[in-house]
């Protein structure tokens, strides 16, 4: 009994992730070899075809999303290393109370927060409205269906996710360390640059991890901001699915959007020089 | 330290504050925007402070099913991850078993698999065993998303608990249960809740997998993401607001609790 009971406890979440998890994939997998549609039904033809097909309509959108996820993280790196940074090496007694404040966003939910935006950058709205009223801007001045709208959406929605980990990183980093730097004559840049920001990479590593992939995976910032010129794969996705009942294009979209996400990821560890990139991202 | 250094300082600290601003402006905008006496149809401009959306806050009858659809699924979704995830915490944190690396493997692909494409699996798993979409389909999706976050905040409590007391418990001669009950369970609670708020968290946010396996249940972000085109009425920033001022709260209260357990 003693030695079934890990099987036992294990049980229910192993049918879960069985069921909900590894077969769905094998589903889409298989969807997106069929042909077919929606009325009369979809049937296995082992269509390769429908890869080539799909990327080649889409692939501007597709490349316009890692692009857009790419930007977003670089972004998200910039504006955020310094905030991790000073709350890690300066926050003092109240680190914690910053890092709730930069969580505070979480407590509204992603949709309302990105609508919220759309309220704040709209064109005749509280910011710009009230600055053309004044004449400071042109009346056809507007940041809402543009990239910029988009991509800083999408630095705004993930950017704690980028703060956490990096924070998690330099807080680990012993202050006496970058001291004994400075007493070997080290400049503050040279001791940042050779010991502070390699100790961190570990964190940087993580939270761009954390950022990239669902950033560039995301439908919301593009279908609330974007406007029509800035459709990404996910909002194709959605609507191949949804709209359009097309399945198999889907399907084969999603698992191409899901490889090259994974190339993606297994090429940056390379780069990184990390070999194992589970257990880096576990830390 | 050099002039130079505090300068430097003082303007991160300034930095930081500005992008703290930065991240709650929306926020600010959502509760005040929930105020405005509005005319018009739409609510982008300041018109007067009213409290009349909070009086009719659920006077548009199919918002309001969605809200209570998606504190529904949202509880129930909560307590099938919490119970099942517990348990896989528990094996994974206290025991060595067959199938352990293949289990710690599925945990960290649900956590990291894009939501667009489990939504869009999950959705191709129904269309093809010809499973009808509703809540159903919803809870499912959740606790699935969920479930590795309570896992993992189980686990990472369990391996910091020492065995000999449960050991002591069964020597004074506790059963099974008993010493679950009494001593493995209060201990990693703390664990427990936070896995609990989390997947609560998790699912009355989620709009990407529901989007997918909704069928025609509406969920609140569903509903307000169908309603951007014409206009987002100033009922969704109240209860926005409400959702918002009581998970702060509990926040704040846990942290204090945390802080008097010391």
């Amino acid at each position: 009994m003693r030695r079934l009971t890990p099987y036992l406890l294990a049980l229910p979440s192993w049918m879960w992730l069985a069921i909900f998890l590894v077969v769905p994939m094998v589903a889409m997998a298989s969807v997106s070899l069929q042909t077919g549609n929606a009325i009369d039904g979809f049937a296995m033809t082992f269509s390769f075809s429908n890869y080539g097909d799909a990327i080649g309509r889409y692939s501007p959108q597709l490349v316009r999303s890692l692009v857009y996820g790419g930007l977003a993280t670089v972004a998200m790196l910039v504006i955020g290393y310094p905030v991790a940074y000073w709350i890690a090496f300066k926050g003092g007694t109240r680190k914690s109370v910053y890092l709730f404040l930069l969580l505070l966003p979480f407590f509204v939910s992603f949709v309302l927060r990105t609508i919220s935006w759309n309220f704040l950058l709209s064109d005749n709205g509280i910011l710009f409205g009230t600055l053309k009223g004044w004449g400071l801007l042109p009346a056809d001045f507007h940041v809402l269906a543009t990239t910029f709208a988009v991509v800083g959406g999408l630095t705004y929605n993930f950017l704690p996710f980028m703060i956490l980990p990096i924070y998690v990183a330099l807080e680990r980093v012993d202050p006496r360390v970058v001291e004994a730097a400075q007493d070997l004559y080290a400049s503050r840049t040279a001791a940042f640059r050779r010991v502070v920001l390699p100790l961190s990479l570990p964190g940087v590593f993580a939270g761009v991890l954390m950022t990239f992939v669902p950033a560039t995976a995301d439908p919301i910032n593009a279908a609330i901001l974007g406007g029509t010129a800035n459709t990404m794969i996910g909002n194709i996705i959605q609507t191949e699915y949804l709209t359009n009942l097309d399945y198999p294009t889907a399907s084969a979209l999603s698992f191409t959007l899901m490889a090259v996400l994974l190339v993606g990821i297994f090429v940056y560890a390379r780069a990184l020089g990390t070999e194992n990139v589970l257990e880096a991202a576990a830390r | 330290m050099s002039r130079t250094t505090r300068l430097g300082d003082r303007l991160l600290h300034l930095y930081t504050w500005l992008v703290i601003i930065w991240l709650s402006s929306p926020i600010a905008v959502m509760i005040l925007f929930g105020f405005n006496d509005k005319q018009s149809k739409s609510n982008t401009t300041w018109q007067g402070f009213t409290l009349r959306w909070y009086a009719e806050l659920f006077d548009i009858s199919d918002l309001t099913v969605a809200l209570r659809n998606t504190l529904v699924i949202a509880l129930v979704s909560t307590v099938v991850t919490v119970v099942i995830g517990t348990m896989l915490g528990l094996a994974l944190g206290r025991h060595r078993f067959r199938g352990k690396g293949v289990t710690n493997f599925l945990v960290f692909a649900a956590i990291s698999t894009p939501e667009l494409v489990m939504g869009a699996s999950l959705l191709s798993l129904f269309v093809s065993g010809n499973v009808p979409r509703d809540s159903s389909t919803i809870i499912v999706s959740h606790v699935l998303f969920s479930l590795s976050f309570v896992v993992v905040t189980v686990r990472a409590r369990v391996v910091t608990l020492d065995p000999a007391l449960e050991e002591a418990a069964r020597d004074l001669g506790a059963t099974a249960w008993g010493t679950f009950r009494q001593v493995t369970l209060p201990s990693i609670m703390p664990g427990v809740l936070a896995g609990a708020m989390l997947s609560f968290a998790l699912s009355i946010d989620d709009y990407v997998v529901t989007s997918f396996v909704n069928g025609s249940t509406v969920t609140f972000p569903l509903w307000i993401v169908g309603a951007v085109k014409t206009g987002i009425p100033p009922q969704v920033n109240v209860m926005g607001t409400l959702i918002f001022g009581i998970g702060v709260l509990i926040a704040i209260a846990n942290a204090v609790a945390a802080r008097r357990r010391g």
